[in-house]
This record gives C-alpha cells, sequence and structure tokens, in this order.
C-alpha cells in the first residue's frame, strides 16, 4: 500500500529493519537511548531529536549509549567494523568530526588501501548536517566537502524518505566506511516509502525533474529548493532539469553531463560554503568533460564564505533560496 | 437539456495519476463519435495512451487545448445532439466543476491484498455481474500492467487482478520459484476469492500459467486469452531477460524495457523509477533469478502448453503484438483450434500499447 514516511522515521525503520535482519548491525552514539537529564527510564531520548527512539526495547543488546566523547566511541566503532560487527555511530552534529577525525580519515580510510586490500571496515557513521535550525555557527555547517575530499570514504546525503531509507540501508550493507549526513530541516518531509527494505546503489543520481532548457545539480536541502525555483521558472517558459546527487563519493557525473549536453546550462546549488565544494567540483568535471555543450557560463549557487550567523534573518540570508536560484538560473539563460 | 449533453474528461489512469496532459486531438468538432473511438492522446508522468471515447455522440465542442494539463476529471471536450444550442453548451461549460472525489468513497481502495499459503498477495478488483475476468501479468511485471484495460473489461464483467508471488506488492519471499509456485497461488487466490471459474487473461509467462491451469484444471477456467504468451514455443530474447533481471541501475534497465514496446519513446524514466523501486526491494533479485532459470534457462523456455491446450475443448484466443521483440510473433499460430489475432503498431506489452483493440478482443470471447 502507498505509505507515507517522514524523513526521520524512515532513518528510525532502516535502522530497525537492518538490526533485525542482521545482529552484527550495532548503534552507538550519544543519549540514542537514554540520555542526561531523562528521568531514568530507558528508551527516553533515542537521540538529540529522537530519531532512534523505540528501537531500544526492540533491540536491547544492539545499542550502546557512549560517553560524551567522539574520539572514543567513533574509535571503538571503526575498530568493532575490522572486527566483524558493523557499527551505525550516531555523531549528532556533524559539526563535532573535528575532535574525531583522525579516526574517520586517517585511520578508517586507510584500512582498506594499507592492507592490501584485505581489510574491510563496514561502518556508518550518520550525523546530522545543515543550517536553518537556528542553532548556530558549531551546530548548522554543511561540512559535505570535507569528507567527499578524503579517497576511501563514501559520502551520501540524501534529500527524501525514501531515498533515506533506501540508502541507509545500502551504507549498512557496505563495506567501507560511509559518512551518512541527514539535514535536520528535511526530518519532516514526507514521501511514498515501501514498507519492505530495500537497498538503492551508491553513484547513481536521481533526475528529481526532467526540463530541457537548464540543468540544476543539487543534494539534500537543496533539492527541494532547486525543485521550488523549477516551479518559478516554470512559469517563465523556462524548463529545467534538477538532478538530486544523492551519494557525493562516488557521484554519478555521467547523468550530470548527460543531462548538460542536453541543455547546454548549468546551475550547481551547494549549501556548503563555496571554496573546494561539491558545487565547485561538479563546475570543474563539467567544465573539463562537457566544455562544447555549454551555451552560457556555469553558475554557482552556494553559501557564502562565512560562518552560519545566529541571527535568524541573517541565517535565512545564508542558506540558498529558491529565488537565488531561479535568478542563477536566468542568468544561464541571458547568455 | 443538459441531460442531452454527455462530457468527455480526463480519464484516471491508477491509483497515483492526479493529472495529464492533451497531447493531441484525434477527432473534429462536428464529428460524430461512437464508443470506443480514439479521440485524444493523454500523457502522464509515467505513461502517454490514447482514449477511447466511452460514450458516443456528436463532439460540438474541444475544451481541452492540445499541451495543456489537466486534472483527472476535467472537461475536455462536450457532445451533444445539434439540438441543443451553442448557448446551452457554453453554460454547460461555465458550470461543469471538476468533481471532488475522495478516492475511498468512490471506489473504495484501489488494491486489496489477500493472505495465501503462499502468502500475501496484492489484487485489484472491479465487481460486475456473471463469470469474472483474472488477469495474470507477465515476468517481472504487475497488475498494473493492466492499467489500460481493467476499467474497460469491467464494462462487461467483473474483473480482478493480481501480483503474482514475488512481483509488485506481493509476497517477495517464495521458495522454489517456478511454474508450480506461480499456478498454485493463482488457484489459491481463486478460492480465496470464491472465483469457481474464470476467464483467464494472461500476458506472456501469465500466458503460460493461465494456459497451464485451463489444461490442469479444465472446469475452472471459462475462457483463455493469451498475449504475446510464453509456453507457445522454445525461443524467447535472452538478451531481455538477462538484462532485465541483471539491471541495477536506470542506465542499465532502460535499453532493456525498450524491447517491450514497438513505441520505444513511451519507456520514460517514471517507468524505469518505478521498476527500479520494485528490483530494489529485499528478496527481488533472487527471485528473479531463480524464475528465470527455472522457466527460460539458458535462454529456452522450458515449459509448453501448445500441446494441452490443442487437445483441451476450451474456448482460445491468442493475441500478439505484430513487433513483439521478447517472443517470436511466429508462436501465435502454436495452437491450431485458437482464434488469433496479430495487432499492427505494438510490442510485447501488445495490451498497453494498443489497448483499445485488445480490450475488443478480451470482451469478445466473454
Amino acid at each position: 500500500m502507498a505509505r507515507t514516511l517522514s524523513m526521520k522515521d524512515a532513518i528510525n525503520e532502516a535502522l530497525d529493519q537492518e538490526m533485525t535482519r542482521d545482529p552484527t548491525v550495532i548503534m552507538m552514539g550519544e543519549d540514542i537511548v537514554g540520555g542526561t537529564g531523562s528521568p531514568g527510564e530507558d528508551d527516553a531520548w533515542g537521540g538529540v531529536l529522537g530519531v532512534s527512539k523505540g528501537l531500544y526495547h526492540k533491540h536491547p543488546n544492539q545499542m550502546i549509549d557512549t560517553p560524551l566523547s567522539e574520539s572514543a566511541y567513533v574509535g571503538a566503532a571503526i575498530g568493532a567494523a575490522t572486527c566483524g560487527l558493523r557499527p551505525v555511530a550516531e555523531l549528532m552534529f556533524i559539526d563535532f568530526m573535528g575532535v574525531c577525525l583522525d579516526q574517520i580519515y586517517n585511520q578508517a580510510a586507510k584500512f582498506r588501501y594499507m592492507f592490501g586490500g584485505k581489510a574491510e571496515t563496514p561502518v556508518v557513521i550518520r550525523a546530522m548536517c545543515g543550517a536553518g535550525f537556528r542553532a548556530a555557527a558549531q551546530h548548522s555547517q554543511m561540512l559535505t566537502p570535507i569528507f567527499t575530499h578524503v579517497p576511501g570514504l563514501k559520502v551520501v546525503c540524501p534529500s527524501n524518505a525514501y531515498d533515506t531509507k533506501g540508502l541507509l540501508i545500502q551504507s549498512i550493507r557496505d563495506n567501507d566506511p560511509v559518512i551518512f549526513l541527514e539535514h535536520k530541516n528535511l526530518y519532516a518531509s514526507e514521501c511514498d516509502v515501501p514498507e519492505e527494505s530495500y537497498a538503492i546503489p551508491f553513484g547513481e543520481a536521481n533526475v528529481a525533474r526532467e526540463g530541457s532548457d537548464v540543468t540544476i545539480v543539487a543534494y539534500g536541502l537543496m533539492v527541494p529548493n532547486s525543485l521550488a525555483a523549477a516551479e518559478t521558472l516554470k512559469g517563465e517558459g523556462i524548463e529545467a532539469e534538477v538532478i538530486d546527487l544523492r551519494t557525493l563519493s562516488p557521484i554519478d557525473m555521467d547523468t550530470v553531463i548527460e543531462s548538460v549536453e542536453e541543455t547546454g546550462r548549468l546551475v550547481c546549488v551547494d549549501e556548503a560554503n563555496p571554496r573546494c565544494s561539491i558545487a565547485s567540483d561538479v563546475s570543474a568535471g563539467v567544465a573539463q568533460d562537457a566544455f562544447s555543450a555549454l551555451k552560457a557560463p556555469i553558475r554557482m549557487v552556494t553559501a557564502p564564505h562565512a560562518p552560519v550567523p545566529f541571527s535568524p534573518s541573517l541565517e535565512d540570508l545564508y542558506i540558498p533560496s529558491p529565488d537565488r536560484i531561479a535568478d542563477a538560473a536566468r542568468k544561464t539563460m541571458e547568455a | 437539456m443538459s441531460d442531452l449533453i454527455t462530457p468527455i474528461i480526463m480519464p484516471k489512469w491508477g491509483l497515483s495519476m492526479q493529472e495529464g496532459t492533451l497531447s493531441e486531438w484525434h477527432v473534429e468538432e462536428g464529428t460524430e463519435i461512437s464508443p470506443g473511438d480514439e479521440i485524444m492522446d493523454v500523457e502522464t508522468d509515467k505513461i502517454a495512451n490514447v482514449v477511447e471515447a466511452a460514450d458516443g455522440g456528436l463532439l460540438r465542442r474541444r475544451v481541452g487545448q492540445e499541451g495543456e494539463v489537466y486534472p483527472v476529471r476535467a472537461l475536455l471536450g462536450v457532445m451533444a445532439p445539434e439540438s441543443v444550442s451553442d448557448a446551452e453548451i457554453d453554460a454547460y461549460i461555465s458550470a461543469f466543476e471538476v468533481p471532488e472525489v475522495e478516492e475511498e468513497e468512490d471506489t473504495g481502495p484501489a488494491y486489496e491484498f489477500a493472505d495465501l499459503p503462499i502468502g500475501r498477495v496484492r489484487y485489484a478488483e472491479r465487481k460486475g455481474d456473471g463469470v469474472p475476468v483474472l488477469l495474470i501479468h507477465g515476468f517481472g511485471g504487475d497488475l498494473d500492467n493492466w492499467l489500460f484495460n481493467i476499467d474497460a473489461i469491467a464494462e462487461a464483467a467483473p474483473v480482478y487482478a493480481i501480483d503474482l508471488p514475488g512481483h509488485g506488492q506481493s509476497i517477495k519471499a517464495v521458495d522454489n520459484p517456478g511454474l508450480q509456485a506461480m499456478t498454485d497461488a493463482v488457484l489459491a487466490f481463486m478460492d480465496h476469492a470464491e472465483i469457481d471459474k474464470a476467464h483467464l487473461v494472461g500476458h506472456s509467462m501469465g500466458g503460460l500459467i493461465s494456459g497451464r491451469i485451463a489444461s490442469d484444471h479444465g472446469g475452472r477456467v471459462a475462457s483463455l486469452t493469451l498475449i504475446c504468451s510464453a509456453g507457445l514455443g522454445e525461443e524467447i530474447n535472452r538478451d531481455y531477460l538477462d538484462g532485465f533481471v541483471a539491471a541495477a541501475t536506470r542506465r542499465e534497465l532502460k535499453p532493456k524495457l525498450q524491447h517491450l514496446f514497438a513505441d520505444q519513446s513511451l519507456v520514460n524514466r517514471a517507468m524505469v523509477d518505478d521498476l527500479l523501486k520494485y528490483k530494489r526491494l529485499d528478496g527481488v533479485q533472487s527471485f528473479l533469478e531463480g524464475l528465470n532459470a527455472s522457466l527460460f534457462s539458458d535462454g529456452k523456455q522450458t515449459e509448453s502448453i501448445a500441446g494441452a491446450l490443442e487437445a483441451a475443448d476450451l474456448p482460445c484466443q491468442v493475441i500478439w503484438g505484430a513487433e513483439d521483440a521478447v517472443i517470436p510473433q511466429t508462436h501465435a499460430g502454436a495452437i491450431a483450434s485458437a482464434r488469433v489475432t496479430v495487432v499492427d503498431a505494438a510490442g510485447h506489452m501488445v495490451q498497453m500499447e494498443q489497448a483499445a483493440k485488445v480490450n475488443d478482443l478480451i470482451r469478445d470471447l466473454l
């Protein structure tokens, strides 16, 4: 039956189904079960925003509340992964990865390479990302480019509940370390999600909207913003194709280039800061491999090169809006 | 006078359709339309198809404009005899409101589920009087393969369409996927729905299943319509079958699906995405591999129904798409006693590509 589910509930269902299917799948993280300040009962919090709430009593031996030490438990999760478990470590906010970065980029990402392909590290590190939550500069960043830069890591950032469930299941079944980034402002977004388990392979972009005039490439929250821009543009007679990258590493440049070869125009949208971003990466790839197809300069729409402001009015200006995306698309049409 | 006016409205194909584009009119104002005439092309985000007139009459006004998008049940045209004045037609058009019908109240839930010994299967039902028609899809298909048929056939008889085990939204964990499991499931479904006897309509592998039921359980079958059916010869397009089973991405799947249609432009992104969503469900891959190996091992069909049906005393027809690229059209003549119709401008999915003709043929045999 057609059934709608929020992205938050889709994450919960994926974790539940995978822990049921495979007892080696475990969860580790701060407050994923109880939580500081809870009145003592189990399963009080289920993580900062309650994503894993309800899972503890179903899988009491597969969920571990950890001390407030990311360097300790992320390292432990990576070590457990090399010894046969499939841990899903929750990092609350991606902004906290600084304290456990060595474990991620210098250890987990290197094992397969340094042990001659014989070591597997099937760990998933989940974290909330993105701005718009009034959570200030240290809890709002879109740090996707930092992980995408590192060979040996797979990086996922879904835009809707259907993709979230299938990509999280794929992440858990994957034998390499996966950074799974959940935009907190998408947790409430709903769409049809099958009750059965399913896995979406990495490295296949989704064409969220077809159009022949301009290609808009986005991921995460920027996908609904780009779709909103496309609706505005439609009223002006401009048909935008919106490509949702879904996974940033591996990245599906074939779908982007095929689209640009049809439209001849490209707008890259990224909530990350602009320098060395996903937007600049995709732009460079198209400039190198499909330059002759371009009818206009590539446009990038990103956050500014600045921390996320705490002032609500400034934070709203910081995030690439449908208006800014539509403006960029119009500029490519003028050229 | 408005009871003399008959509206032509945007059809609803399947549960998810909200709106459609009127891509082209096939009739001019002033044309006398008969029921079943092809009057326009409509395109949804999933598929494009021709719309047949449900009613007859003189087309007085084309309200819908080509290239425009209209919601389901929007007024697209007006039929009325010459005795109705233009002013009355203008008044009818300006007063017309798209009926807001709640899906549940309208037709009841569009899909239902039955718990059979093999597990849960999904089906669709259109109620009516008489011996029911049971529609059985092919390998990798589902009951929505009958999107353009189920309502048209329901004008003549009650209709059921099922998702076979391993397919659509039915149970995916199937022990020993093969012909026996499929025929058992169809018979169990007939018991569940209290269908003593049915007109079986099977497409491709569904034809093989229907034919095997007819030969082994003749008392349960009133007539047989085999559409581009398996079981009538040895050859089958191995590139399609193996490629369909192996395809894991849109890029791999799309060229395989194009084998199914004479007009390959019908294979759009939504169709590919929907099939990928099915193929990615846990259990589907191993099921399809098992069924493919059982029925079509080494690219040959292993099961035959032609001989048994030749001997059976049963109304039987065979329908084939002239451009079928999956099972050769030469198999259409395998049952000498059957009525054979080869439909032009159609491939393996003839019941979708030339729905009007296939619907007529099915109703004609009832």
